[in-house]
């Protein structure tokens, strides 16, 4: 038994592997990266892992791997459940053999994503049963029974941990020895095929098996019931922590149920919650997915609670939890009053929203396409990446970003309607491979006149750096084909495709316009790593001739560049030598050394 | 107990419960710190939960690490103005969170300024004096470190994440002592930059101790 801090993606990988995983995929999403990132680093080699191109490419080599009989793990953000959500809604029909979980991570607040979906619904629309850890420790156990659970009723089960939980560390036990899961593989059998007779059929299995589920999550050891009393308190996730921490020493005045299976809701658990009870208050992050299981319960049941959340109003839907809300809103359940905090007056606090870094790529890359349709009316459709940053003052050149890929199929609608508008779509080199592809087929195949500048830095960068399909680099730190972009663009149909260094102004701004002018869809590459990826190889500094004229700071937003008592400053520490801001400043004052 | 260690709460198993929070700008090396704070508490026998974040805000953005020392029974967040320790690794990073430092808490402040791009757009102010003066006026003990150029003088600035440790473990109000940090360095940071690090420990480390003697 060892004793280590994990972050709760670390404890999530390890319980996968200690419950001996065969198969990982997963695409990389905030905040879900780091469990198959984990598995990656710590691979022997008899795990297979892959980052797969998207979600849906994920979620099917997972259900390949989980009908042979492999114990399978797909990894995903909230919304990569949207891309997967076709191959995962027929799967709750045609089942699994081996176990297989799917770990789709949800983001309250949000911290890193478009939306705050909450995937318990997917649990209850799919028909398949979720797992919400309060804790890393419990993640590292709960997904083990996960996988058991998953074969044992044979279907997907899945698994979702919020932000708080996957980004927290906490004091893991790790024991030696982990159990070993042979596949003995698959077995031809019309079952595997599914048809819509089948379907009928398999639908009135499915509705049987969340009787049999609810039943057994009642028992399921980390669903829990505890104190007495006539008002009640039921809560999951992050915010069962909370309230943990806030209720410690009071625990005899109130009822107080944990709910680790929101779905298919344990509902024996909670009719013996309920009864006795005049008032419940329900705590959990996102949609009111407990409150109105409790709700429908109480109501079946000929309950008279009084059961108040979000839909009541005393919770809020939006935003990530804390501990102080969770106290306040027990407090008010609980009549107890609160004291009036002092107010003090805060100074004026920079706001900091995140940035490009300095010497990133895209900067130059925004910049070029700026200046080369500085006198055309034009629309700039973004993606999904660190380029979203992009649309920040003073570059703004991001105008609409949606959802991964869509930049280069808006554009298009866009185009229809504004056909003298300019249309440029970025899309970076990872998000290409997910959905980009298809966005150019359909710009070639309906000959929409736009410009597709593909940001290839030779990563996933906003995720940590991940290898893509692009790079030739594969999470079994093997070495495989390199997908050249330029000639994927060249097959699609695209008729103008040119590479430029975006670093380069000159040649970037030129190979733009060029673009830009051609009739019929065309295509940019702009290639420069990922600051990440290298050691600078120069820095630059400000002369003697700077005659403050503040070009520099205006133009592109560098935050290695500040003022400061009136004069401008590059930060050696924060240089990375793109050469940017030399060759914007008019008077050649800004000169590059040897790093 | 350590010198200068005031009473505090036990949080369940009898054990020395402390809350730290580190506050600073994505890239200075926040999460290092946390890692190495909680991974000698860890060594010393303590259930550690630590917080951070990662992801999109890393990019030059806010960030906010919570280390909560013996804290089983504890979120992984630490609660508004219970913050025994807060270590500023940029000033006005440590006035946003001041609200989490207890009235009991001490702050540990690196000096050195970083200027957020809509600073130097001009569009928001930074008044470093009436950010300090906040600073100073919200906790009981304030101290002032210039982490920067004693991190430039081990070698690397980037060492800052190291120099305040130095700096915190000089403070005693931690549960263990400097060499209990000191092995966390050892244990988990690149060999190849070892020298450099354990300089800037003890650069951190001495300065406090001579400017609280």
């Amino acid at each position: 038994m060892v004793k280590r801090l994990l972050m709760g993606n670390e404890a999530i990988a390890l319980g996968a592997i200690h419950a001996g995983v065969n198969v990982v995929a997963g695409y990389p999403g905030t905040p879900s990266t780091e469990v198959l990132e984990t598995i990656s680093e710590i691979n022997k080699g008899e795990i297979y892992v892959e980052w797969s191109v998207n979600e849906k490419a994920a979620m099917e080599v997972a259900a390949g791997a989980a009908i042979a009989g492999a114990r399978a793990l797909v990894t995903m953000k909230q919304v990569g459940l949207n891309v997967a959500s076709d191959p995962l809604m027929s799967l709750s029909y045609i089942g699994v053999k081996g176990g297989m979980v799917v770990l789709v991570a949800d983001d309250p607040g949000p911290f890193s994503s478009q939306t705050e979906q909450d995937t318990r619904h997917f649990a209850h629309f799919s028909n398949l049963p979720v797992f919400d850890p309060s804790s890393p420790e419990e993640a590292f156990e709960m997904i083990q029974h996960a996988f058991e659970i998953s074969e044992e009723v044979e279907l997907p089960v899945l698994f979702r941990p919020t932000t708080r939980i996957c980004h927290s560390c906490s004091t893991v036990e790790i024991p030696e020895e982990r159990m070993k899961h042979e596949p003995d593989g698959f077995v031809k059998d019309p079952k595997w095929v599914i048809f819509p007779s089948l379907s009928y059929k398999k639908h009135i299995h499915i509705e049987k098996l969340q009787k049999v589920l609810s039943e057994k999550f009642s028992g399921f050891k980390y669903n829990s019931l505890s104190g007495s009393g006539k008002k009640g308190i039921a809560a999951s996730g992050i915010a069962y922590s909370y309230a943990r921490e806030m209720l410690s020493g009071f625990e005899e005045e109130y009822k107080l149920l944990k709910i680790a299976t929101p779905y298919p809701f344990p509902e024996k658990l909670g009719l013996e919650f309920l009864k006795g009870l005049d008032e419940v208050l329900v705590l959990e992050e996102l949609d009111p997915v407990m409150e109105e299981a409790l709700i429908e319960l109480s109501y079946a049941s000929g309950g008279k609670q009084c059961i108040k959340g979000k839909k009541t109003g005393d919770l809020p839907f939006a935003g990530e939890y804390s501990f102080e809300l969770v106290k306040s809103s027990i407090n008010r359940f609980m009549g107890r009053q609160e004291l009036p905090k002092e107010k003090n007056t805060v100074p004026d606090l920079p706001v900091r929203p995140p940035v490009l870094c300095a010497g990133c790529p895209h900067r130059s890359a925004f910049y070029a396409v700026k200046k080369a349709l500085s006198k055309q009316k034009a629309v700039f459709t973004g993606d999904i990446g660190c380029y979203t940053l992009g649309n920040a003052k003073p570059l703004e050149m991001v105008d609409t970003c949606l959802c991964m890929g869509a930049g280069v199929t808006m554009a298009q609608g866009l185009h229809r309607v504004e056909p003298d508008v300019k249309h440029i779509a970025f899309i970076g080199d990872s998000t290409f491979f997910h959905t980009g592809i298809v966005g150019v087929i359909n710009a070639v195949y309906n000959n929409t006149d736009i410009t597709v500048v593909i940001l290839d830095n030779s990563t996933t960068a906003m995720t940590g750096h991940q290898p893509h399909p692009g790079t030739g680099k594969t999470a079994m730190k093997s070495v495989s084909e390199k997908i050249d972009i330029y000639g994927l663009l060249t097959a699609c149909g695209v008729k103008h495709v040119a590479k430029a260094n975006p670093l380069n102004q000159s040649e970037a701004v030129e190979t733009i316009k060029q673009a830009v002018d051609f009739k019929g869809p065309s295509a940019v590459i702009f290639e420069a790593p990922c600051i990440a990826l290298f050691k600078p190889a120069k820095k630059y500094k400000i002369k003697s001739t700077c005659i403050n004229c503040m070009r520099c700071i205006r133009e592109i937003g560098c935050p290695a560049i500040s003022v400061n008592n009136g004069k401008v400053e590059i930060e050696p520490s924060l240089c990375y030598g793109c050469g940017l801001c030399s060759q914007v400043c008019p008077k050649e004052s800004i000169g590059g050394v040897e790093a | 107990m350590f010198a200068g260690m005031p009473e505090r709460i036990h949080r369940g198993c009898g054990s020395l419960s402390i809350d730290i929070l580190i506050a600073g700008v994505g890239g200075q090396g926040t999460v290092l710190a946390s890692r190495l704070l909680a991974a000698a508490a860890i060594d010393e026998g303590y259930f550690v939960r630590t917080s951070e974040t990662i992801g999109m805000a890393q990019r030059g953005g806010c960030v906010v690490s919570h280390i909560r020392i013996d804290s089983k029974e504890a979120s992984p967040v630490i609660p508004w103005g219970k913050a025994d320790i807060l270590i500023g690794f940029e000033p006005s990073e440590a006035a946003r969170n001041i609200y989490r430092l207890s009235e009991e808490g001490s702050c540990i402040v690196n000096t050195k300024e970083i200027k957020p791009v809509t600073a130097s757009l001009g569009t928001v102010s930074y008044d470093i004096d009436a950010v300090n003066k906040y600073i100073s006026a919200n906790s009981k003990k304030a101290v002032f470190i210039d982490g920067y150029s004693l991190a430039q003088k081990a070698g690397s600035v980037k060492a800052l994440n190291i120099v305040l440790l130095g700096a915190t473990a000089a403070e005693s109000l931690l549960p263990f002592g400097k060499s209990s940090i000191e092995k966390a360095i050892k244990d988990n940071v690149n060999p190849k930059f070892m020298d450099m690090n354990i300089k800037a420990f003890n650069y951190g480390f001495d300065y406090i101790k001579s400017i609280c003697k």
